[in-house]
């Protein structure tokens, strides 16, 4: 039997506030395989980035275990990266020190190597001949292309994306989907995509998993019944509508509820 | 910006496009007015002109209100070497005490800004020592520490340190909580984080900090020469009002005014140099 690559058993995550303890997740059982790529789907506020932030290591379960191939989570691992929802890039420094700034970040320094890897991953972003561009010359989206660089950079097994797109234009929003797919594609990756998005999610991942409002939880974890390649009229078929009609009620009585 | 232009081939559909026409090229006078300095330049000599028209049409005695004409012939009665003197010994002293703010006050603000203990305990305290008046406190500053530089240069950095303290440590907690989410999954040492991360992103506000210090540095120096000096401008000016000599007393009232705007300038000029990013986006 195959490894997960990121399992949560009855993981759970309660904040200490001011006004007493916020339960932002509770009891989520998920496993996700090598090289599968997930869509977190549900209200805001429900506890998607905690359970993102959860797998990176930068907050701790309160309840439960998160493992990563098999370990539990303790610290950040090196083998994760991440993609936020603003780029975040560093104003000061063009794309290519901004690709590489994991490198100079983690080890003090930057070598010859660690520049011709950034600038093979720039090319593979489709960021060429931007690379001594600053972030604040570039589009959003641009942008944005130059926060997965940045977090492909390490050579991640495991990518972490926080509503990487959500900041985004929907044409761009469409665009950079598809880029992200030719990406996975070229170099398989497990993905956690957090979205609200239902269509995005639908077009991207093979599995959706529908959380309910605060505390979240799991409540429904569906394999989308659609081949690869995807393309822009993948979702127009009468099953694909019911698909998303029925991740919309979901989250619809969710809301209600 | 001509990199606009280069990217609007990738992505950029929506921006709109620029206009086409040409405007007519625009009234040689117009333009003379637009330009940032005619403007202010203008307004100042008028009102050298009613200034020196209004004190010799009233004749108004030198000790009120000299006239400007005045003000100039009060530059001759000291010698350039010893305007020099004066100069450098009050620059000297705003510069060091500026420095050392600039020194002690970026450990104490990153110590703020990375320890929740630090900022309870060691912030209030900042306020009281903020909070007291150091004109008053400089009297007893000479006492203790001897009428050279010295006590000079602490009473400057007292002026100084506060604004720089507060600005370093509000742009050192400005920083996305992002990318230091970024430095954790890194694992990358603290030092690392403040020095890649936290204090670049910090420069703006630092250099807002510095912008306010700079000319403190200044009073600072002045203050420091009123209690106890042989030298400087804030000793020139003292010693001259006392002597009842106004016209010369302005004179150094102006070096000083003068003093103020290059140094004023000299950081605005170092951040624009070095730090062009950390500017404010131009508004159109």
């Amino acid at each position: 039997m195959t490894q997960d690559a990121i399992r949560f058993s009855d993981a759970g995550q309660t904040f200490r506030t001011d006004s007493g303890p916020l339960t932002a997740l509770s009891g989520v059982d998920l496993s996700i395989a090598r090289h599968e790529f997930v869509a977190v789907l549900g209200p805001s506020g429900c506890g998607k980035s905690t359970l993102l932030r959860m797998t990176a290591g930068l907050i701790k379960p309160t309840e439960g275990t998160v493992s990563v191939f098999g370990l539990p989570v303790t610290e950040p691992r090196d083998d994760i990266g991440i993609v936020f929802q603003q780029a975040t890039l560093l104003p000061w420094a063009n794309v290519e020190d901004n690709v590489v700034f994991p490198a100079r970040h983690k080890r003090g320094r930057v070598s010859q190597k660690d520049r011709e890897h950034a600038r093979a991953i720039i090319a593979t972003c489709g960021l060429a001949g931007f690379e001594k561009r600053l972030p604040g010359e570039l589009s959003g989206g641009m942008q944005q292309r130059v926060g997965i660089a940045r977090a492909l950079f390490l050579n991640p097994d495991i990518l972490l994306m926080d509503e990487p797109f959500s900041a985004l234009d929907a044409l761009t929003r469409d665009a950079m989907g598809f880029e992200l797919l030719r990406l996975w594609q070229a170099s398989p990756k497990t993905v956690l995509f957090i979205t609200h998005s239902i269509p995005e999610a639908v077009i991207l991942a093979d599995r959706v998993v529908v959380m309910s409002e605060r505390p979240g939880r799991v409540i429904a974890n569906l394999k989308v019944p659609l081949s690869r390649p995807r393309n822009e009229s993948s979702l127009r078929s009468s099953e694909m509508q019911d698909f998303m009609g029925h991740l919309r009620g979901l989250l619809i009585k969710e809301k209600v509820a | 910006m001509s990199a606009e232009a280069d990217i609007s081939i990738t992505e950029q559909t929506d921006k709109p496009k620029k206009a086409t026409h040409v405007t007519p090229p625009e009234p040689f006078m117009e333009k003379l007015i637009r330009m940032p300095v005619v403007l202010p330049l203008l307004t100042f000599v008028l009102i050298l002109v009613v200034w020196e028209a209004g004190t010799r049409l009233f004749a108004v005695p030198s000790y009120i209100l000299p006239a400007p004409s005045r003000i100039m012939g009060g530059f001759e009665v000291v010698s350039l070497s010893r305007w020099i003197e004066h100069v450098w010994s009050t620059l000297r002293v705003a510069l060091m005490g500026f420095l050392l703010a600039i020194i002690i006050s970026l450990p104490i603000a990153v110590g703020l800004a990375k320890s929740r203990f630090l900022s309870r305990s060691l912030y209030p305290l900042l306020v009281v020592i903020q909070s007291v008046p150091v004109v008053a406190v400089a009297p007893i500053i000479i006492v203790v520490l001897g009428t050279d530089d010295a006590p000079r240069v602490v009473i400057t950095f007292m002026i100084t340190f506060f604004p720089l303290v507060v600005s370093m440590t509000t742009g050192l907690m400005a920083t996305p909580p992002e990318l230091i989410e970024l430095s954790r999954s890194l694992r990358a040492p603290v030092w690392r984080e403040i020095s890649q991360i936290r204090l670049p992103y910090a420069t703006p506000y630092i250099f807002s900090g510095l912008k306010i210090s700079i000319t403190l540095s200044v009073i600072g120096a002045v203050v420091a020469e009123f209690v106890a000096a042989e030298k400087g401008i804030g000793y020139f000016i003292q010693f001259s009002t006392s002597m009842f000599k106004l016209p010369q007393a302005w004179a150094g009232l102006v070096v000083l005014l003068v003093m103020s705007l290059v140094l004023f300038q000299a950081v605005s000029l170092t951040q624009k140099i070095l730090f062009p990013w950390s500017l404010p986006k131009e508004r159109k």
